[in-house]
């Protein structure tokens, strides 16, 4: 048994590669059923207001109509039911006749068919009272309020105003962000049926357990009645954090029809009804010496919310550790609006956050003529600027060195606006990040099967970023055996409590329950089921500074005279702790690469400035980078370890989205001088009215 | 369910017959365009009338020796055409520079011509959209328009024509021919869409019924290195912010004959005539241009 060569560090395809391109895979919206009757849900097409009326009887005899929920009998609802942050408004759908939101669901309409569903659905007639609606987000917006402090509070160290006064520079600028759609590759879709007195689903989610409390609590039914599991997912990027319109509406119609129901959302309703990045406006002052030395960092960040439900786009989070700095300042604020409450996507927080901190460093850097790359290593902290803890680990200088020379920064002339290949100007910019990294209490068991395989039981889940792949390997060394002999089972509420694949602690969280299931396991002679909760264990673990890093390098070309930025080059350097599958490790960073290539310079979300409402909701409208847009892209990792995670892993999950943004508007600068304080990097924002001048 | 008949029709007169029958029957030929139409409930038609089985694919010469295009012959096969590509790479690059690979492998010459405007709100049935619904308003003029017509737009309407091809085709003096019950008919395509004014919803002059059989291209450009050079948000799969064909003349330095048209700008491919007047019999150099150096 103890022959078997480690798994963890060998670059291996997904475990499910074969079943996925043979489509024998199955998503949520794909698992067959018998007796299944399709929902398809209604959304409110104006902003703010009341229904007046839903006409059911309109569309209750067209073909296969089973019936349609409204608020008038749509099963009652626990309004403690809630997420990370809180209770949440946004759960409590059919419940009355208020329309807090543009998209907001009003109705399901069930029919025998998904067409017959679809043409009652559209038949549905709906009316409104109107009542005027505020969508309008600035930072100075009179209902801006502090933000909850669950994380990222308000910091104050040092005195920031006596330090800008003594500061040989001072760049002062705001910066703004859009909102921003998740725009997972899968639709959401739930199917929900009873089992006897189980509550059964299958649905599209990040964390099926945790999505099984929240059902219960909404339904208020014990946990022990739910049951949800979630196969495969085709990306969730945040969106599938929460419990979706789809699987609460799923729900209502199993309980209602007494069948089993599927909800699928259209494309157009997951861009209107599942969450997204709020607008964000930041100020940034950065105070600097002479030499380059930080005298203050003061980053304030406004964000925009809705009144149904608590959540924190923690911007200023990185700026709290990535410098050291004498003074330091944060504050977070966030403006009610009458929008769909926005929840954390890729990266939250740190996208955002990094992209005004990084373009600000940008900044001082040009005002001080100092190359930026020299500016990031001459303010290494010893300890957390605002936290006086240590750093568990800290290898930022090693990404940017490392990347530096890959990228061949030593050449760079400083001054923007030097290069020039005909009607092109060219530039490079660099970023550097850095991303919190943690674990949350999990559950494992293993089970040692007569055969002399193991069965692996945790549960985790897979959005296709290769979780299952990485987790066997984890197993395989933790049992010091080979990969082949592990069975691995994930994504079942019944599997028992464990955190879901998000905030970049999905690998850290299983990965601690199953090396302690298997330790335990070896230690009783490696027979029968152990299973182990990691949640005392986490509360031993002494309190550090612990992030992944990394350093960003783009070249980008910019067309003047129309305005059209293009990537020629991205090279990011991550130290992500252990790299536990390179090849799965290279595919994730890379991915979150090219979605902050995305977030430079296409993303955005456009409201309607009469309607309140998104006219870009599909992917037409809706601009991701396509292919033609990005271009050969470098990732790679230095040597990287964490001392307080068994395996001494990390997470790789989003720090791939940081830091990009950032190093191609710091690009965009370098070939033409011109700052973008304001994403995507639109040509109308770029282009010059004397271009060959 | 919104149902439909579907008919596959293998004579031009066959097709002509069934739509004038009814008037909710559309011609169908790529369907990339009237298909998403008919999803969002702004199109629905009664009965699609298949033209792909006509006789009407494929790139000819003409009895004048210009280029023929069958109305039917998709994208990919006119921007891959030998003849198209050495006598009007302009055409050639506007197709190419259109959605992506496998749109163009089924999007059909005339389907393109007549495909509607990608205005957000024209495709939003719940909004006001006088191209749509006439009478009902522009959400627009009001709203998010900043991809919207510069030039030849009226209070009634500000989209634009989403078509790159069009902008080469109007470059080169196209003309569009088709026939009726009561014969066939030929349009200069410069005279093909007709300006906004109060009736946007009367997007071309064809006659009601009117099936595409071809598009026609004289004998030769005026140079054979026309440029299509398009300006979008993306680098592929956008439509245009603004895009432009050029065909330029040049004999002994001088500025013999010169074609523009601009794409994304108006309701339809927009001939800058006043820069082209500008600049033939002029000396053909950067300082012509104003502003350019
Ligand atoms: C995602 C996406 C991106 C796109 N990007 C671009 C782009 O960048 N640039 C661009 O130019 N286009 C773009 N297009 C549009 C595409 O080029 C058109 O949809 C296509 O050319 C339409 O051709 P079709 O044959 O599919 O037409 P269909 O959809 O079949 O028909 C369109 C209309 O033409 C009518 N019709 C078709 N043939 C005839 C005929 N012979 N006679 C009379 N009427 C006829 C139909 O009745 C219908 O009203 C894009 C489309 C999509 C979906
Ligand atoms: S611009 Fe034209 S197509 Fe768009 S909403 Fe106005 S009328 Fe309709």
């Amino acid at each position: 048994m103890s022959g078997a060569a480690p798994a963890v560090g060998v670059a291996r395809p997904r475990v499910e590669g074969p079943a996925k391109v043979t489509g024998r895979a199955r998503y949520a919206a794909d698992v067959p059923m018998a007796d299944l009757a399709f929902g398809i849900v209604v959304v409110s097409t104006v902003t703010r207001g009341r229904i007046r009326d839903i006409d059911v009887a309109a569309v209750q005899d067209m073909p296969g109509v089973l019936g349609v929920i409204d608020h008038r009998n749509a099963p009652r609802l626990n309004p403690d039911a809630g997420h990370f942050f809180g209770p949440d408004g946004g759960l409590q759908l059919l419940q009355d006749d208020v329309i807090p939101h543009a998209g907001r669901p009003v109705a399901l309409v069930v029919a025998e068919t998904l067409e017959q569903a679809r043409a009652a659905a559209e038949a549905l007639p709906v009316t409104y009272e109107v009542l005027p609606h505020d969508t309008d987000f600035s930072a100075d917006h009179p209902a801006g309020r502090a933000a909850m402090a669950l994380f990222d509070g308000p910091v104050d160290v040092g005195d920031v105003d006596r330090e800008l006064a003594a500061s040989a520079v001072v760049v002062r600028e705001r910066y703004f962000t859009p909102e921003e759609h998740c725009s997972a590759m899968e639709p959401h879709s739930a199917t929900a049926w009873w089992e006897g007195e189980r509550l059964q689903a299958v649905d599209s989610n990040q964390g099926p357990f945790f999505i099984a409390t929240v059902v219960a609590t909404l339904f208020s039914l014990p946990l022990e009645q739910v049951r949800i599991r979630t196969e495969h997912v085709g990306g969730g990027f945040g969106s599938k954090g929460l419990c979706g319109p789809q699987l609460v509406l799923a729900v209502m119609g199993a309980m209602h029809f007494a069948r089993p129901v599927r909800v699928t959302l259209s494309r157009n309703q997951v861009f209107l009804t599942t969450a997204m990045r709020p607008a964000i406006e930041q100020m940034v002052r950065i105070g600097a010496d002479d030499d380059g030395r930080l005298r203050a960092i003061h980053h304030e960040a406004a964000f925009e919310l809705s009144p149904l439900a608590e959540y924190i786009e923690g911007c200023t989070e990185l700026t709290k550790t990535l410098y050291a700095t004498p003074a330091l300042r944060t504050r977070l604020t966030a403006v009610p609006l009458d929008i769909l409450p926005p929840y954390s996507m890729r990266g939250p927080g740190a996208a955002p956050g990094s992209f005004a901190l990084e373009c600000a460093m940008d900044e001082v850097a040009e005002r001080l003529g100092i190359d930026p790359l020299e500016l990031r290593l001459r303010n290494e902290p010893t300890v957390g600027p605002a936290s006086g803890l240590p750093f568990s680990t800290r290898n930022l200088v090693a990404c940017l060195r490392e990347g530096a020379r890959r990228f061949g920064w030593a050449s760079r002339d400083h001054r923007p606006r030097m290069r020039r290949e005909g009607p092109l100007l060219v530039g490079t910019g660099l970023a550097a990040t850095s991303f919190s990294v943690g674990a949350f209490p999990s559950t494992a068991s293993i089970t040692a099967e007569p055969d002399g395989t193991f069965t692996v039981v945790v549960n985790a889940t897979d959005l296709g970023t290769g979780a299952r792949t990485a987790l066997t390997a984890i197993a395989a060394d933790a049992l010091a055996v080979g990969a082949e002999k592990v069975r691995l089972r994930i994504s079942d509420s019944d599997f028992g409590p464990a955190w879901s694949a998000g905030g970049s602690r999905g690998t850290t969280s299983w990965a601690w329950a199953i090396t302690e299931a298997a330790a335990k396991l070896r230690s009783s002679g490696d027979q029968g089921t152990v299973t182990v909760d990691t949640a005392q264990l986490l509360n031993d673990l002494p309190s550090r500074e612990r992030h992944s890093y990394s350093a960003v390098f783009a070249e980008v070309t910019v067309d003047p005279a129309t305005g059209e930025v293009r990537v020629r080059r991205l090279l990011g350097m991550f130290a992500v702790g252990r790299v536990v599958n390179p090849l799965m490790a290279r595919s994730q960073v890379i991915g979150g690469m090219i979605g902050g290539l995305s977030m430079a310079l296409h993303e955005e979300g456009v409201r309607d400035p009469v309607s309140g409402r998104h006219i870009n909701a599909d992917f037409a409208g809706y601009h991701i980078s396509a292919h033609a847009d990005v271009p050969d892209i470098e990732a790679d990792f230095v040597p990287d370890y964490e001392p307080g995670i068994p395996m001494g892993i990390k997470g790789a999950g989003e720090i791939g989205n940081v830091g990009t943004p950032a190093a191609i508007a710091n690009a965009v600068w370098h070939a033409t001088g011109s700052r973008q304080r304001a994403l995507p990097i639109r040509p109308d924002r770029v282009i010059e009215e004397h271009p060959l001048q | 369910m919104r149902e439909f008949a579907y008919q596959r029709v293998t004579q031009v007169r066959e097709a002509l017959t069934l739509v004038a029958e009814n008037d909710g029957s559309r011609y169908l030929a790529g369907g990339t365009n009237l298909v998403d139409l008919m999803k969002c409930g702004v199109e629905a038609p009664t009965r699609l009338v298949d033209v792909r089985s006509l006789p009407l694919g494929g790139v000819r010469e003409g009895a004048d020796g210009g280029l023929v295009i069958g109305a039917t012959t998709t994208n990919s096969d006119v921007a891959a055409h030998p003849e198209v590509r050495r006598r009007f790479p302009a055409l050639s690059q506007a197709v190419l520079a259109g959605a992506s690979g496998q749109l163009r492998n089924m999007a059909t010459v005339g389907g393109n011509l007549l495909q509607r405007t990608r205005c957000a709100y024209f495709a939003d049935p719940s909004q006001a959209c006088n191209k749509r619904v006439p009478g009902t308003g522009c959400s627009a003029v009001d709203g998010a328009h900043h991809n919207h017509a510069v030039f030849g737009w009226s209070r009634h309407c500000v989209a634009t024509h989403p078509s790159d091809m069009a902008v080469a085709l109007a470059a080169f003096d196209a003309v569009v021919h088709y026939e009726t019950l009561d014969g066939g008919g030929e349009i200069p395509l410069s005279e093909f869409y007709p300006p906004v004014g109060d009736t946007p919803q009367q997007e071309t002059v064809l006659p009601s019924g009117a099936l595409i059989t071809a598009v026609s291209l004289p004998k030769a450009a005026l140079s054979p290195w026309s440029r299509y050079r398009k300006v979008r948000d993306r680098a592929s799969y956008a439509f245009a912010n603004v895009s432009i064909a050029a065909d330029l003349g040049v004999h002994d330095g001088v500025v013999r004959d010169v074609r523009i048209a601009l794409g994304g700008v108006a309701s339809q491919p927009w001939r800058a005539r006043s820069a082209e007047a500008f600049l033939r019999g002029g000396p053909a150099s950067f300082g012509t241009v104003p502003g350019g150096g």
